[in-house]
């Protein structure tokens, strides 16, 4: 009795690993003639609804969607690329990656010219190759806002109304740092004022006109005095003790949003859809502000089609009705992410759109007037690592690991590396 | 009738069967270890002889032993093999203690016992991946729950994944404890080999528990022990999925100051973030010869402890 019931558990335990290390990859046209088209994303694109309706309208699709985090994502995609298999029908591709993808052009889809009016000039031209071929359309583009805890501003004793809030820092990030030292001074305990400082140092560079790099794909952060500046800033910001200390995306960073560990967000138009996830508690408890000094973007998102794929023409026309405006407007008012089709910051239904997550705020204004006012910058191909080694050397600084001048110093040898 | 030619055809047939067929059965094994052992194994000694940019596939050169040379002068790799024999002498060794120690009760007269004797391959089995997550909340910073247990002894809290000893310790942690229920398995089935009337006399002339664990269990385990030691040596060299996934970071440079990084993990980085394919490969080959050379110091030891007994 018992060797037959060690048996049966043996066979079942082994059935399970079995059926667990068997992850099918069936791409392709299945047995019931169906054509099932994968979509790989980091994060939330605000699809899911979008899918349904493409599905009902073609019943021969079937949509799967696959998402993982930012930077395994990336990596996944180019690994994928390298080897000329895995990679989905559609993957999306960051900002901080598109010019990564754009060297490796010959690997996608020319999805042509047809669009380029539609979109604006900069965004189309960022993902456009050398030759002239167009690997991907774009979704959205970051903007830039300041979200926040009304209710933790207004027991911490600081103006919490958003037109004062935007006022109080109106001059530039000297007043959110000052704004933050008296928000610290009253604050609920165990709330920061704002999350980590690599997202802040995000926010604050994104407002340069140049950023990591120059044009001609010369790496600049060592050279660049906007980059000390927004570092010095953010070294400033943390010494003032006013960071929650917390990696953007990581499970801290989304455990933070529950337990109110810091009032404020460097808010791209699609961190509130990041924000909607995570602090579904807090709902009408969150308001946006202008960001200090106005202008800048933060991130943005493309579609692409690798050549790889077995769908790709399928693959060209999904890819293009989810970008298309009306979609895009869609993705605005169900989840937040900014158009990057200029035509529809003039519609009343997106100027005109308030969120009742962040309080009615009038988040259609604030972003479309941050999207017209935005001077593009030039983004290099490993923006994105980049990106994250200045991050890690912020994070250095928060954990009393290095000086604020021994983590410059290494994280300036560090970039160097990565162009090398 | 059977013709001569026939009976020596015969005899030539069989005598090929027995001196043939094994290599024949044995032949399957050493196909796939060509393929899926030898052939990558060469190989990447091959490509680490290249400039080898994964991107850009096709496109490499011939550079000799440069990438080797770079490595040897590459302060990140001296770090991260620092980092790895630390977390590997961290891990390993509590974790055959504990085993042996769980092997010598699973080896009594328990209620229960083929349920126990299961229940603690189960961390094995579980995925890496639910494991690390699950131990790295548990380690958090702000509200994990080891934080929680010691603040309420006084002490903390720790940030775990800041420090490097504290991260080494967390990580060796998550390592232990996903291995000490397979080496307890292990020590327990070769434990039940040991003749019974060893105890039985060893009980006659008043030996005590403990006594006979470790007059008798331990040295009859000594072969095993040795075993379980090199496997425990080569996966140990080669930990990867637990640093990678206990950054909260995403990346695979094991915390912000490369605290954590092992050897697995930045051949990773550069193969796979850098798509550096020669100096990763050159990573892989080093890191092979590492793991010899700790093979061969353990062989040596064990001979030394044969010779001891003599």
């Amino acid at each position: 009795m018992r060797h037959r019931l060690f048996r049966m558990t043996a066979a079942v335990l082994t059935a399970g690993l079995l059926l667990t290390a068997c992850g099918g990859n069936d791409g392709g046209a299945g047995s019931d003639g169906k054509i099932t088209l994968t979509i790989n994303l980091f994060g939330n694109f605000g699809y899911q609804k979008l899918y349904e309706q493409y599905q009902k309208d073609h019943p021969d699709i079937v949509i799967k969607e696959n998402t993982a985090a930012y930077n395994d994502h990336h990596r996944e995609l180019a690994t994928h690329l390298a080897t000329n298999s895995g990679a989905g029908d559609i993957e999306g591709v960051d900002t901080g990656f598109i010019a990564q993808m754009r060297e490796r052009g010959n690997l996608f889809t020319d999805l042509g010219t047809d669009r380029q009016a539609e979109y604006l000039p900069w965004k189309w031209q960022a993902s456009l190759t050398k030759d002239g071929k167009q690997i991907g359309y774009g979704t959205d583009v970051g903007g830039l806002a300041i979200c926040y805890r009304k209710d933790l501003f207004e027991k911490a004793g600081v103006p919490s109304e958003r037109d004062q809030v935007s006022a109080a820092w109106a001059s530039g990030w000297d007043q959110f740092i000052e704004f933050g030292k008296r928000y610290a001074q009253k604050a609920p305990a165990g709330s920061a004022f704002f999350d980590g400082g690599g997202q802040l140092f995000n926010a604050v560079v994104g407002q340069a006109p140049v950023g990591y790099y120059s044009e001609d794909d010369t790496i600049v952060v060592g050279s660049n005095p906007e980059v000390r500046k927004a570092w010095d800033l953010t070294v400033q910001a943390i010494q003032g003790n006013l960071s929650a200390k917390l990696i953007g995306s990581s499970q801290e960073w989304n455990n933070g949003f529950a337990k109110d560990q810091f009032a404020t967000v460097a808010c791209p138009a699609w961190m509130m859809t990041k924000i909607k996830d995570q602090a579904k508690h807090a709902a009408g408890k969150w308001d946006v502000a202008a960001v200090p000094g106005g202008g800048g973007n933060w991130g943005g998102s493309y579609l692409t089609v690798p050549k790889q794929g077995k769908n790709v023409e399928e693959a060209k026309k999904l890819a293009a009705w989810l970008s298309a405006p009306e979609q895009q407007a869609h993705v605005f008012t169900e989840m937040g992410n900014l158009p990057s089709i200029p035509a529809l910051y003039d519609k009343p239904e997106i100027a005109g759109f308030t969120s009742d997550f962040f309080n009615d705020a009038p988040v259609g204004r604030l972003f479309t007037t941050a999207a017209k006012q935005l001077k593009p910058q030039h983004q290099g191909p490993r923006a994105g690592d980049i990106q994250t080694t200045i991050r890690d050397a912020l994070v250095r600084v928060e954990q009393g690991k290095q000086t604020p001048d021994e983590s410059w110093q290494q994280m300036v040898e560090d970039v160097e590396r990565l162009a090398k | 009738m059977v013709t001569y030619l026939q009976q020596a055809r015969r005899a030539g047939l069989s005598r090929l069967d027995t001196k043939g067929s094994p290599y024949l059965y044995i032949a399957p094994f050493f196909l796939l270890f060509a393929l899926f052992g030898l052939f990558p194994l060469l190989y990447t000694a091959y490509v680490s002889f290249n400039d080898w940019d994964l991107l850009d596939a096709g496109s490499h050169s011939w550079v000799g032993l440069a990438n080797y040379r770079e490595l040897l002068q590459d302060a990140y790799f001296w770090n991260a093999l620092g980092n790895t024999l630390s977390i590997w002498v961290l891990s390993t060794v509590p974790q055959l203690l504990a085993a042996l120690w769980i092997a010598h009760l699973l080896n009594h007269r328990l209620r229960a016992r083929t349920a126990l004797r299961m229940g603690v391959l189960l961390p094995n089995i579980t995925s890496i991946v639910a494991v690390t997550i699950v131990f790295t909340q548990l380690f958090g910073r702000d509200f994990g729950m080891v934080n929680w247990l010691l603040g309420a002894v006084g002490i903390g809290p720790v940030d775990w994944q800041a420090g490097t000893w504290s991260s080494h310790l967390a990580i060796s942690f998550i390592v232990a404890w996903r291995w000490v229920g397979y080496n307890a398995l292990i020590y327990l089935a070769s434990m039940q080999a040991i003749p019974h009337d060893l105890y039985e006399a060893a009980e006659l002339d008043g030996a005590s528990q403990s006594q006979q664990f470790w007059r008798i269990t331990v040295p009859m385990l000594r072969p095993t022990i040795i075993f379980t030691t090199v496997i425990s040596t080569i996966g140990g060299l080669q930990i990867m999925a637990e640093p990678l996934l206990f950054a909260s970071s995403q990346t695979p440079t094991g915390g912000s100051d490369r605290q954590f990084q092992t050897v697995a993990l930045f051949m990773y980085e550069q193969g796979f973030r850098e798509f550096r394919f020669g100096y990763a490969s050159a990573i892989a080959w080093t890191l092979c010869l590492v793991i010899v050379v700790f093979a061969i110091v353990n062989f040596l030891l064990t001979r030394r402890i044969a010779d001891d007994e003599d």
